[in-house]
């Protein structure tokens, strides 16, 4: 079963950004233990293009598809039996990165 | 009742919720579980009364549950294949069989997982462990049964998709994982007790005996947890006093003048067993949880033979012990009632008050501060507390009683 991890920051109450080493070593372990699919961290909201083709041309709009507080600083994909594990390892996340995360199951 | 309608009854209460744990077990879904649950009890409905009652019934009706599962999953896998394989891959070989192993311990564990919300959890473990009908729930929760059928089928789509596990927590999360589930089991009971709602019976005993019904079955298969058995005491020597509580104009009748001849003997009885079972365990050095403690103190009021019997300093002392565990607001108030008989009602209503930044929406705050401004003499004060309790208070009952407190002020 996959799960996507997203690390939530918030814009008025960011999580402190001396993190990266503890990330790492998360990770590492999660490769270890079989749980790593694929990680990355995202380039602020700012940066991000949205692109609606389904008129009769593409239109492009700069910044994110939504404008809020909270947003979406990094995804996991994590390969876990069921959802206990997944939160075990996601409450352990939440440390690591000092920011909330979601787990939500792949389809 | 016939002996029939008797025996599906004893058996509905006795067996629902081990077919439907029995049924999630083999096929990995609670879905097929509930609706093939239902099937064998509708046709046990439907055949007992002229085929008599098997000798088994429990085992009849998981045979015949199972046989409906399965033609439903050969229905839907002839309509798509794969989703048969998805039932098949989550049914789990066999695990050791032990009292801790009970399926219907999984099937509790996964209706109160911390990943659901708690009012879907509350639904939840009605619905699958207590077999009560989505109708019955959705009536003593005041909600619409379409909206409560919703809630029962999107937390189920979400233990389905999500993948919450069927099986027990490890020995580590257990603690937490049972005090989960009691707060589930403490909230329909205090939902009972303590009914909402305007038009509503002041106290609803089918939701309260449901509840105890529920910590009972718990209390067989964690026979050595200490909260688990707190709770059941708990709840027991609140229901005992139900006789008592409502007077026959549909008032709430305080402890103090409770009738306790009223008062249930034979559970009270019960209560009392569970509380000397779990101060002897505190002798040995086992430190008590909440539960344990809110039961300790309900035992020194039902020990007592009237109000002024009451050995209220043993019950500041047990309010103390819960301060230092539980350092809530309301545990404060519940404990300045006790300071109240011991050292007056002034120096509790100078510890209410302190409270009242975080109490004040809450009406038994402005209660228990206008009895105290009551018994000090100050009337005024008492009239606009009572007001204020009565506009915040959702019980008809507890609205009646403060009402009549009220009108009575000089």
């Amino acid at each position: 079963m996959q799960y996507l991890v997203s690390v939530i920051d918030d814009k008025s109450n960011p999580g402190s950004t001396d993190r990266r080493p503890a990330i790492s070593a998360f990770n590492e372990r999660l490769i270890a233990e079989g749980y790593w699919v694929f990680a990355g961290g995202l380039a602020d909201t700012d940066t991000a293009t949205v692109i609606d083709n389904r008129g009769e041309q593409a239109v492009f709009t700069d910044g994110p598809f939504v404008e809020s507080k909270e947003y979406l600083a990094g995804i996991w994909v994590w390969e876990a039996p069921d959802l206990d594990v997944a939160l075990k390892l996601a409450a352990e996340a939440s440390k690591v990165c000092d920011r909330k995360i979601e787990v939500r199951p792949f389809l | 009742m016939s002996d029939v309608e008797e025996a599906i009854t004893r058996a509905h209460r006795g067996e629902w919720a081990r077919v439907v744990a029995a049924l999630t077990r083999r096929f990995g879904d609670l879905d097929i579980a509930e609706e093939a649950a239902a099937e064998a009890f509708a046709i046990a409905v439907e055949r007992w009364p002229a085929d008599g009652v098997p000798p088994n019934p429990g085992a009849w009706l998981t045979t015949t549950a199972n046989r409906k599962a399965i033609d439903r999953i050969r229905r839907e896998s002839k309509r798509d294949a794969k989703h048969r394989e998805a039932q098949m891959s989550y049914d789990d070989p066999p695990e050791p069989v032990g009292a801790i192993d009970d399926d219907r311990l999984r099937l509790i564990f996964t209706c109160c997982h911390p990943a659901l919300a708690m009012e879907a959890r509350v639904a939840l473990t009605l619905r699958m462990v207590g077999g009560l009908t989505v109708p019955e729930i959705a009536r003593a929760f005041l909600v619409q049964g379409t909206t409560m059928e919703r809630r029962i089928t999107r937390a189920k789509a979400k233990i389905k998709a999500a993948r919450i596990p069927y099986r027990m927590p490890s020995v580590g999360d257990l603690p937490a994982r049972v005090s989960g589930v009691l707060a589930v089991l403490f909230l329909v009971f205090n939902e009972g007790y303590l009914a909402s709602g305007p038009g509503t019976d002041p106290v609803r005993h089918d939701l309260t005996t449901e509840a105890i019904r529920l910590t009972r079955l718990i209390r067989a298969l964690l026979p050595q947890d200490g909260e688990v058995a707190g709770l059941l005491a708990l709840m027991l020597l609140i229901e005992a006093r139900r006789p008592a509580r409502v007077s026959a104009g549909g008032e709430l009748v305080p402890l103090a003048e409770q009738d306790r001849g009223a008062w249930d003997a034979e559970l009270i009885a019960e209560g009392h067993r569970l509380v000397r079972e779990r101060l002897a365990a505190a002798a040995a050095g086992v430190a008590p949880g909440r539960y344990q403690i809110l039961a300790a103190i309900n035992a020194v009021h039902t020990s007592a033979r009237d109000i002024r019997d009451t050995d209220w300093s043993q019950v500041l002392a047990l309010y103390d012990q819960l301060v230092r565990l539980d350092p809530s607001p309301i545990i404060a108030l519940n404990r300045a009632i006790a300071v109240a008989e011991l050292d007056g009602p002034e120096v509790a209503l100078a510890i209410v008050d302190r409270l009242a930044e975080t109490l004040a929406g809450y009406h038994a705050y402005h209660a228990t501060r206008a009895d105290l401004l009551r018994r000090l003499g100050r009337s005024q004060q008492s009239r606009a507390a009572y007001d204020r309790a009565i506009e915040l208070a959702g019980n008809t009952g507890e609205t009646a009683y403060l009402t009549r407190r009220r009108d009575q002020l000089q």
